[in-house]
C-alpha cells in the first residue's frame, strides 16, 4: 500500500498512437487521472501533458505542447504520479511569465512559497462570504448602474474590434482600494495577439501597478492546448495572494473564447459527441470551475475578483460561449459596436449588462442612499428611450407620445453625457450627480422610480445632489 | 472471488471489475480516498460507476468497496434548517473537516447522530400499526410538529413505546416481532414514497408575486417550469418564493449554480423571519446546494434528495415547496454522464430516457392523502427553473418540463433588459390551475377576482396590438380609447404585475394587496373611458397623478395601505375633472 501513495514516475517507452494534442498509451500501471506527465522525442524539446483518461487497456494523454512532429512509437512518456501544480508566492509579483509559469521576463525561476495543484477544489458554499464591497472602478456604466463588488465575476462581453482589453485595463487602473489595502493583480493572457496584450501590460509597466502584477502569457503563437493552463495557474496564484496573504486580487482573464476553442479542440480530438455547436457539452461545468474560484472567504481578509474577457463570435450573444459564461458569472458588461463607431468610450450598452451583485454592494453603507432608485430611473428612462427610438425610426419621432418624445431625447444625452467618458476616470459622486442632472432634465411625475424620501433628501441638500 | 479493483477512470466515471454481483444503483467507495459512487451500469463482471466526488488523482488498480445499499439518505427530526451537498452531507461538517475549500472522501451522516428529541407517543402498545401510521410527535422546530411515521412497509403490534429524549437513531418503540422503530428510518432518494389517493389541487400557493397569483397561479401539488436566458430573473423568483411564499416547509435545491448565490441565500434567509408566523425562515427551510463547480454526479442526485425530503414533511401531513434553480443543470448532468458511457444520444446530445426522467420526476409533486393514519393531506409543489440555451425554448428541457408542467411561467431576455420585473413574456406565459384556485380566490380575495383577472390579461393583450398599430402609424394617430388602453397597460405592467424584490414593501403581495391593485387599475379604465365619452379630451386626463398614486400604493408600508388605495381611489374619481 504504502508504495501507492508515494508520487512514483514510471516510464514508457512508446505510445500506441495519437489524434490531435491526444496521445494513447497502452498498459499504464496505477495510472492515475489527471497525472502529469512528461514526453520526451529525441531531438525535439520535452512535451508536457495529462491522463484525462485512464484505464487498465488504453490511457489518453492531453498534451500540451504542439504535437506536430511527434512520433508516437518513438517517445519517452513518463507518468510523474503527480498532478499538475505550480509555483505561488508573494514573490511573482512584478514578475511576466509564460501561460504555465515559466519566465519569460528573464530572470531565474520565482522560489515561491508553496507548490499548489491548480485544479482547486471548490469553495465550500458555507464559507463564502456574501460579496458586498464596493469596488470603484471609475467607469460609470460600472460603478453607477453595474456595480462590481469584491469577489464578484464580472466579464467582459466584447468582440473583434471592439476595446474589450483596453476596458479591463481601465478597471485595473482606477479599481484601486481606497483603504490602502493591499492590493494585486493577476493577468491571464489566453490566446490574445501580442498587440492586445501589450494594450494591458504597457499601461503598466512604468507603473507602480506592475509592482502588484504577476502576468502569465499565453498568446496567440503560444500552444493551444496551454490555454487550458494558463488560467488555472493564474487562479491559483491569485488564490493564495488572497488567502494566503490576505491580498485583494482583481484576475483580468483574456480572452475566455480561445479558452473555449482549446477545450473544442480536445473535444473534437476524442471524438466526443458534441454539444451546441460544436462545443463540447460538459463545457458549463468547466467554465464553472474557472469562473467560481472568485469569492470571498468568511475568515479571510483577502478576496478574488474576476473581470474575464470574452470575444462573442459573430457578435452572436447566444453564442454557447458567452451564452454559458452569462450562466455562471454574476452578469456582464456588454459592449456595443453601434456605441463604439459613433465615438462613445467605452461603448457599453448597458441594457443587456447586468450586475447580478449589485444589489449588495449600493446604498447608504457602500455608495450613496439613493443608488439603487438613482438606477432603477436612469434604466426605465433610456430602456423607453430605445424603444421609441426604435418606432421613430418608422413613424418619425413627431409621431411619438410625448413622454416617448422626451425619452428619445434622452437616450442620446444618457449616451454622450453618461456613458461616454473617454479615457478619464470619473468618480462615484461625479457618477451620480451626472446622473441626476439627465434626469433632472424630465418632469418630476414621470420619475416614478425615485422615492419621497429621494425627493425630501435632496430638497433638504440642493448642492449635494446625490452625495450622502 | 478477488477483490474489486479500478479499470479505468474518466471524468466522473469509473470502471471496476470483478463486480458483476452488484445491485444497480448500489452505492460503492471508490478508490483509495472512498469516493462514494453509484453503480449505473453492470457489463459482465464489469461495474460502471457514477462518481459523486472529484475523481482526479484516483487511479486504476485502486479498490471498490460494496456498500450493499443504494443512495439512501436518513429521514427523521433535524432536516429543518439543514444544508446539505448533493448527496446529503451537511456542509458545516464538511467545512469542519477540510476548511474553506471541499476535499473529497469524507462521509457524514445527513442528520446529526448526537441531537436529542423529546418524543410525546400518541398512540400506546398493544395499539397495530401499519405502514405511515403516526406513531408520536417531536417539536422539531418552534411550532413545526414532526410527525414520526412507521416507515414504509413496517406493520405490526406494538410491544412497548417510550415517552422521552432520544436520539434519530435510538429505539422508541418495539413491535411484536421484535423489530425496532426509531425517530429517523432510512430512504433511497431515487425511489418515490408510497401515498394514498392523489387528490385535485384546489388551494393556490400563495407565491406573493401579482404577476402569478392573479395571472398565471399554481395550487399546492402543481408543477410549474420557469424558464429563461440567463439574467432574466430565474432565481430572483425561487428566492423570493422561498423567503415569501406560504408553505409549511422549503426545500431549495442549488442545482449547479452560483456558489456566491449560495452565499447570499445564506445571508438573507438566516436574517428574515416569516410574514405568518414570525419565525426564522431557516425554520422552515432545507437547503440542498450542489454549485456548478461541485462534482456533476452529486448535482443528478441533489434534485432526488430534495424531492424525498419533500415527499416525507408531505407525508406528515404538510404543504412543502420545492424550489428547484435549475433542473437544466440536471440534465447536463445526465448528458455529461451519458456522453461518458458512450450512450446513443437523443436531441443535443440529450440520453434518449431525459424526457422520461423528468416526467417521473414531476409527476413525485402532488396533493395526496397519506398513507396510515391518523388521515392527513399533504402536497409537494414543484417549481423549478428551466436554462435553456440561448433563452431559447426550443430545446428538449424546457419541452419536455412543458409536457408535464400545469403553469408556465416564461421569462423574457427582452422585458429584463428593460427592467421589467419579474420578466414575465404574458403573452406566452399560461396556468392550468385557474380553475382549480378560482373558489379559493373569489372568497378569500375578491369575489371578482376572474373578472379582473380576465379584464388585466385583455388589457395587456389589446396593448400589444396597439402597440404595433402605433409601431406603423405613430401614437398621434391613435384614438383617444386606444391612447387610454396603452396608459392603462403602462400602469399595469409598472405597479401591478412589476415588483420589486429588492423593496422591503414590494418584494411580497398580500392576496389583498394583489386584488386592490388589479381593482383599481380596473376602476382607472372604467372611469378614464367614462370621462373620454363625456367628452373629455385624452390629454385632459390627469395622469401624472393617477401614476403617483399606484406607485404609493406598490410600495406602501403595511400599516399605510388602506390609505393609498383610498387616496388612489379618490385621483382616478378626479383625474378627469378638470
Ligand atoms: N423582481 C425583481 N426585482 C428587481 N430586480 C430583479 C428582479 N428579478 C430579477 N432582477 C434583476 O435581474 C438580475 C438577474 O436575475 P436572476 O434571477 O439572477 O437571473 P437568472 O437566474 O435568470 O439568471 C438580478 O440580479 C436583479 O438585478
Ligand atoms: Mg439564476
Amino acid at each position: 500500500m504504502k508504495r501507492l501513495d508515494a508520487p512514483v514516475a514510471r516510464t514508457y517507452a512508446g505510445a500506441a498512437s495519437a489524434a490531435g494534442p491526444l496521445l494513447y498509451v497502452r498498459s499504464t500501471r496505477r495510472a492515475k487521472l489527471g497525472e502529469w506527465v512528461r514526453i520526451e522525442c529525441a531531438g525535439q524539446e520535452e512535451r508536457r501533458g495529462q491522463l484525462i483518461d485512464v484505464g487498465n487497456e488504453i490511457t489518453v494523454i492531453q498534451v500540451f505542447e504542439d504535437t506536430l512532429g511527434l512520433r508516437p512509437t518513438d517517445a519517452t512518456i513518463t507518468l510523474t504520479g503527480e498532478t499538475a501544480t505550480t509555483v505561488v508566492g508573494k514573490d511573482l509579483l512584478g514578475r511576466a511569465l509564460s501561460g504555465t509559469g515559466a519566465p519569460l521576463d528573464g530572470l531565474p525561476p520565482s522560489i515561491g512559497e508553496a507548490r499548489l495543484p491548480i485544479w482547486g477544489a471548490p469553495i465550500n458554499p458555507v464559507r463564502r462570504q456574501h460579496p458586498s464591497d464596493f469596488i470603484e472602478t471609475g467607469v460609470t456604466a460600472i460603478d453607477g448602474m453595474n456595480t462590481l463588488v469584491r469577489g464578484q465575476k464580472l466579464p467582459i462581453f466584447s468582440g473583434p474590434g471592439l476595446p474589450g482589453v483596453e476596458l479591463a485595463a481601465d478597471i485595473v487602473e482606477n479599481a484601486r482600494p481606497a483603504r490602502g489595502e493591499p492590493f494585486a493583480v493577476v493577468f491571464a493572457a489566453i490566446g490574445i495577439t501580442e498587440r492586445e496584450t501589450q494594450s494591458f501590460v504597457s499601461r503598466f509597466r512604468e507603473s507602480e501597478v506592475m509592482e502588484r502584477t504577476v502576468l502569465f502569457l499565453n498568446q496567440a503563437s503560444d500552444p493551444t492546448i496551454e490555454r487550458l493552463l494558463t488560467p488555472r495557474v493564474a487562479l491559483t496564484t491569485a488564490e493564495h495572494l488572497a488567502f494566503h496573504h490576505g491580498i485583494h486580487v482583481l484576475v483580468v482573464m483574456a480572452d475566455i473564447t480561445h479558452y473555449a476553442e482549446a477545450l473544442r479542440e480536445v473535444a473534437a480530438a476524442r471524438e466526443e459527441i458534441p454539444g451546441r455547436r460544436g462545443y463540447p457539452g460538459y463545457m458549463y461545468t468547466d467554465l464553472a470551475t474557472l469562473f467560481e474560484r472568485a469569492g470571498v472567504l468568511k475568515d479571510s481578509p483577502g478576496s478574488v475578483t474576476q473581470v474575464p474577457v470574452v470575444t462573442i463570435p459573430d457578435d452572436d450573444i447566444t453564442h454557447p460561449i458567452p451564452d454559458l459564461t452569462g450562466y455562471i458569472t454574476e452578469g456582464q458588461i456588454v459592449l456595443s459596436r453601434e456605441l463604439h463607431q459613433r465615438g462613445v468610450y467605452p461603448p457599453i450598452d448597458v441594457l443587456p449588462s447586468l450586475s447580478r451583485l449589485m444589489n449588495a454592494g449600493i446604498g447608504k453603507d457602500h455608495t450613496v442612499a439613493e443608488h439603487r432608485e438613482w438606477a432603477d430611473q436612469l434604466y426605465a428612462v433610456y430602456a423607453r428611450g430605445r424603444e421609441a427610438k426604435l418606432m421613430a425610426a418608422i413613424v418619425g419621432s413627431e409621431g411619438l407620445a410625448p413622454g416617448d418624445q422626451r425619452a428619445l431625447e434622452f437616450v442620446e444625452a444618457f449616451e454622450k453625457e453618461l456613458i461616454h467618458q473617454g479615457g478619464a476616470r470619473r468618480s462615484l459622486h461625479d457618477t451620480i450627480r451626472t446622473g441626476w442632472s439627465l434626469l433632472d432634465t424630465l418632469p418630476r411625475d414621470e420619475l416614478t422610480r425615485i422615492s419621497d424620501d429621494t425627493w425630501a433628501a435632496r430638497a433638504a441638500a440642493p448642492k449635494k445632489q446625490g452625495s450622502s | 472471488m478477488s477483490e474489486p479493483r479500478i479499470t479505468r477512470v474518466a471524468g466522473a466515471i469509473a470502471e471496476a471489475e470483478p463486480l458483476g454481483d452488484a445491485a444497480l444503483y448500489e452505492l460503492v467507495e471508490v478508490g483509495k480516498k472512498r469516493l462514494l459512487g453509484e453503480v449505473i451500469r453492470i457489463d459482465g463482471d464489469v461495474a460502471t460507476i457514477q462518481v459523486f466526488e472529484e475523481t482526479s488523482g484516483v487511479g486504476l488498480e485502486e479498490p471498490v468497496r460494496r456498500t450493499g445499499s443504494s443512495l439512501t439518505t436518513r429521514l427523521g427530526p433535524g432536516l429543518l434548517g439543514a444544508i446539505l451537498d448533493g448527496i446529503g452531507r451537511p456542509l458545516e461538517g464538511l467545512a469542519d473537516r477540510s476548511g474553506n475549500f471541499i476535499a473529497p472522501g469524507a462521509t457524514l451522516p445527513t442528520l446529526d447522530p448526537e441531537a436529542r428529541w423529546s418524543f410525546v407517543p400518541s398512540i400506546e402498545s398493544g395499539a397495530t400499526l401499519s405502514s405511515g401510521d403516526v406513531l408520536g410527535t417531536v417539536e422539531e422546530r418552534p411550532g413545526l410538529i414532526h410527525r414520526v411515521m412507521v416507515p414504509p412497509g413496517m406493520a405490526g403490534r406494538v410491544a412497548d413505546i417510550q415517552q422521552g429524549t432520544f436520539t434519530v437513531s435510538d429505539t422508541i418503540a418495539t413491535l411484536d416481532d421484535g423489530s425496532p422503530l426509531r425517530l429517523s428510518h432510512p430512504w433511497p432518494i431515487r425511489e418515490r414514497r408510497p401515498m394514498g389517493r392523489r387528490l385535485p389541487g384546489d388551494r393556490p400557493f400563495i407565491t406573493g408575486q401579482r404577476v402569478f397569483d392573479l395571472l398565471f397561479p399554481v395550487v399546492e401539488g402543481g408543477s410549474v417550469a420557469v424558464p429563461g436566458g440567463f439574467g432574466t430573473g430565474k432565481t430572483v423568483i425561487e428566492q423570493s418564493l422561498a423567503k415569501y411564499a406560504k408553505a409549511d416547509v422549503m426545500v431549495y435545491i442549488g442545482c449547479g449554480e452560483r456558489g456566491n448565490e449560495m452565499a447570499e441565500v445564506l445571508h438573507d434567509f438566516g436574517r428574515l423571519t416569516d410574514p405568518v408566523t414570525g419565525r426564522s425562515i431557516m425554520d422552515r427551510t432545507i437547503l440542498i446546494v450542489n454549485t456548478s463547480n461541485m462534482p456533476v454526479a452529486a448535482r443528478d442526485a441533489s434534485v432526488y434528495l430534495g424531492m424525498t425530503i419533500a415527499e416525507y414533511y408531505r407525508d406528515m401531513g404538510y404543504h412543502v415547496a420545492i424550489l428547484a434553480d435549475s433542473l437544466s443543470r440536471w440534465a447536463e448532468a445526465l448528458r455529461e454522464i451519458a456522453a461518458r458511457l458512450q450512450e446513443m444520444p437523443g436531441e443535443e446530445g440529450y440520453p434518449t430516457y431525459l424526457a422520461n426522467r423528468m416526467s417521473r420526476l414531476y409527476e413525485r409533486a402532488g396533493r395526496v392523502e397519506s398513507e396510515g393514519s391518523a388521515p392527513r393531506t399533504g402536497a409537494v409543489t414543484f417549481i423549478t427553473a428551466v436554462s435553456p440555451p440561448g433563452g431559447d425554448f426550443a430545446e428538449p428541457v424546457t419541452q419536455a418540463s412543458l409536457r408535464v408542467v400545469g403553469a408556465l411561467w416564461a421569462l423574457d431576455a427582452r422585458l429584463a433588459h428593460q427592467r421589467q420585473f419579474p420578466a414575465v413574456d404574458w403573452d406566452s406565459s399560461y396556468s392550468l390551475y385557474v380553475d382549480g384556485s378560482a373558489d379559493w380566490f373569489a372568497s378569500e380575495g375578491g369575489a371578482d377576482w376572474a373578472k379582473l383577472r380576465t379584464e388585466t390579461i385583455r388589457l395587456l393583450q389589446r396593448d400589444r396590438e396597439l402597440r404595433e398599430i402605433a409601431g406603423l402609424v405613430g401614437v398621434d394617430a391613435l384614438e383617444d380609447d386606444d391612447r387610454l388602453v396603452l396608459e392603462g397597460a403602462r400602469i399595469a405592467r409598472e405597479f401591478l404585475i412589476g415588483q420589486n424584490a429588492f423593496h422591503p414593501h414590494d418584494a411580497f403581495s398580500t392576496v389583498a394587496k394583489t386584488y386592490h391593485l388589479a381593482r383599481l387599475l380596473w376602476a382607472f379604465m372604467q372611469t378614464g373611458s367614462e370621462a373620454l365619452s363625456s367628452g373629455v379630451g385624452f390629454e385632459k386626463l390627469d395622469l401624472a397623478a393617477v401614476r403617483v398614486a399606484f406607485g404609493a400604493v406598490k410600495t406602501a408600508p403595511p400599516d399605510a395601505l388602506d390609505e393609498r388605495i383610498a387616496e388612489t381611489e379618490q385621483t382616478i374619481a378626479d383625474m378627469g375633472a378638470t
